[in-house]
């Protein structure tokens, strides 16, 4: 069953035609990597499933419900989280107080003035269960801009975990990051389309990565879609290897 | 709880001395009106300090909410004959109000266009003020009306004359906004407003209807402020058009950076401050501002974090 299918969609930034008539299914489960050169629209994809950005034409249809015209908050609460390329997280706040704000949304206490104490409770569980995911429960109480920058990438993704999402989106989760910690990070994103059933769509620069991870990989180029298949196939694919590999190498 | 116990001994300490104030302020060489000019500050400068050091949104024109509330209340005892709280009401409501529809307007601006704008409408009510001289006063304020004593049924507080009573009277309100801008910063919803302050993006990407609640906190800020407003008309029995001028905007977040905008009490230690030394300076000198402004370079430079974010980081270091 489809998740995510995405219509031809185009978005022109005046006259730079950023992503040309990419369409794009993703199935249920699945985890879908989409690799490119630098400018090949990678970001401007993902922020228009996002609602970063609204189409310039074609649609995108989330669950047999079209979402091309809903606000972010509202696609969120349908169930489509993301991370971002660079790190985006609340540095003065602790790592408890960064999960815990995506958590009580998910529990639809964003406007609540009071919590019970069961509700504070479950919270606090919810909460507690994530920075174990991740493995941040020794640094509860520690300033998030403080931490290590590939803590900080894990804390997104466990920001992105918290609101309890169906569709993952994460932008180059290992960018910028030692082997140890591009290591962790894969493992922790393979928990989570494993062990926890998350749809996931990933843009991604490392190729251990992407080939490791990935069901399916879609390349993107200038704009439009060079190619797309499993890993193998796109490993043996001479145009991807021309425009991408071939040069990567 | 170990953690805690520094923070709570200090809201200890604060609500310790503004409590006793009537009775040590003298002793220092202040007064008591002092003493509530000092708490009807705080209370605007904490009420600014909700949308400015808790959701991040600078805002340089709350004195039009501020002077609104000194306005409302004035207005209802002069010309309607309205009691002391119902005055109050009116003008917080009157305040609110404002503050709503002019909120629903704004709310999708960010920084300085936001700042700008807030300045804009808040002249708007000043200009209101100053020309309307048959029922505002214009230039002169709104005199001519005082303070009516409070029939509680089966006694009457006389707020009148003793300048005590008065404080008390101004501390009950101030307790009460103090308290739920606390409690509301403890909540889920407070958390939503920190948040936004620290990354909206990230905000809008968790599922915060990040216009909306800045419009709700900014709401909430409006409506203290115009609390204040009223305590403040009370305070003087008379309305001055420029209490809604942009510089007494200005002042007020003068007031919560000067003090600290990252801390609770920050807001509070700052109108102190700001408020005894405009007294003391003014009875000195003409140019009491100058040097008041010179103070607050001072600070800005040496100690960006404000009085308390100082004091606070030497006890943490």
């Amino acid at each position: 069953m489809s998740l995510l299918r995405i219509e031809e969609v185009c978005k022109n930034f005046g006259s730079l035609r950023a992503v040309r008539d990419v369409s794009m299914t993703v199935q249920t489960g699945e985890l879908r990597a989409i690799i490119g050169p630098n400018g090949a629209g990678k970001t401007t994809f993902f922020n228009l499933i996002s609602g970063f950005l609204t189409p310039t034409s074609g649609s995108i249809e989330f669950d047999g419900q079209d979402i091309t015209p809903l606000m972010p908050s509202r696609r969120v609460s349908l169930g489509v989280a993301r991370t971002f390329q660079i790190t985006e997280v609340f540095p003065e706040l602790t790592v408890h107080e960064n999960l815990r704000i995506p958590v009580e949304v998910a529990f639809g206490h964003r406007l609540r003035p009071w919590l019970s104490r069961q509700g504070d409770r479950k919270v606090r569980d919810r909460v507690d269960e994530l920075m174990e995911m991740g493995g941040l429960t020794s640094k509860a109480d520690r300033l998030v801009g403080e931490l290590a920058h590939g803590e900080q990438r894990t804390i997104e993704i466990m920001m992105a975990i918290g609101l309890g999402p169906r569709l993952l989106l994460l932008d180059e989760p290992a960018a910028g990051m030692g082997d140890q910690e591009t290591y962790d990070i894969a493992r922790l994103i393979r928990s989570l389309h494993h062990d926890h059933k998350l749809t996931i769509v990933l843009i991604e620069h490392d190729m251990r990565v992407v080939f490791n991870l990935a069901d399916r990989i879609m390349v993107l180029a200038q704009g439009t879609m060079l190619a797309e298949g499993t890993p193998r196939e796109i490993a043996a694919n001479d145009a991807v290897q021309a425009a991408y590999l071939g040069t990567a190498k | 709880m170990a953690k805690l116990s520094p923070k709570l001994a200090f809201d200890a300490v604060v609500w310790l001395l503004l409590a006793t104030m009537p009775f040590w302020l003298d002793r220092l060489g202040g007064y008591t009106q002092l003493g509530s000019q000092i708490l009807v500050m705080a209370l605007a400068a904490m009420a600014l300090n909700f949308l400015l050091g808790y959701t991040g949104v600078l805002s340089f024109g709350h004195a039009a909410y501020f002077g609104l509330g000194a306005y409302g209340v004035g207005m209802t005892i002069k010309y309607l004959a309205g009691g002391t709280l119902s005055g109050l009401l009116v003008g917080v409501l009157v305040g609110a109000v404002a503050a709503a529809v002019i909120g629903l307007l704004i709310v999708h601006l960010r920084g300085i266009y936001f700042a700008m704008v807030t300045i804009a409408f808040g002249q708007v009510f000043y200009f209101i003020a100053f020309r309307w001289n048959t029922v505002t006063g214009g230039d002169d304020g709104l005199s001519g009306w005082h303070r009516l004593p409070i029939d509680l049924g089966f006694t009457s507080l006389d707020i009148v004359k003793s300048q005590t009573a008065f404080y008390y009277f101004v501390f009950v309100f101030f307790i009460i906004a103090v308290a739920i801008m606390a409690w509301l910063l403890r909540s889920p919803f407070g958390r939503t407003l920190l948040a936004i302050r620290e990354n909206e993006r990230r905000a809008r990407f968790l599922g915060i209807p990040v216009d909306r609640h800045i419009w709700l906190s900014w709401l909430i800020s409006c409506f203290f402020v115009s609390l204040a407003g009223g305590l403040y008309g009370l305070l003087n029995n008379f309305a001055d058009p420029h209490a809604l001028r942009w510089d007494q905007s200005g002042i007020f977040v003068i007031m919560a950076v000067l003090g600290g905008m990252r801390s609770f009490w920050g807001p509070l230690v700052g109108a102190a401050i700001y408020v005894v030394l405009q007294d003391y300076l003014s009875s000195l000198t003409q140019n009491w501002m100058s040097f008041i402004g010179l103070f607050f370079i001072l600070i800005v430079l040496f100690f960006p974090r404000g009085v308390l974010g100082f004091v606070r980081r030497r006890l943490a270091s």
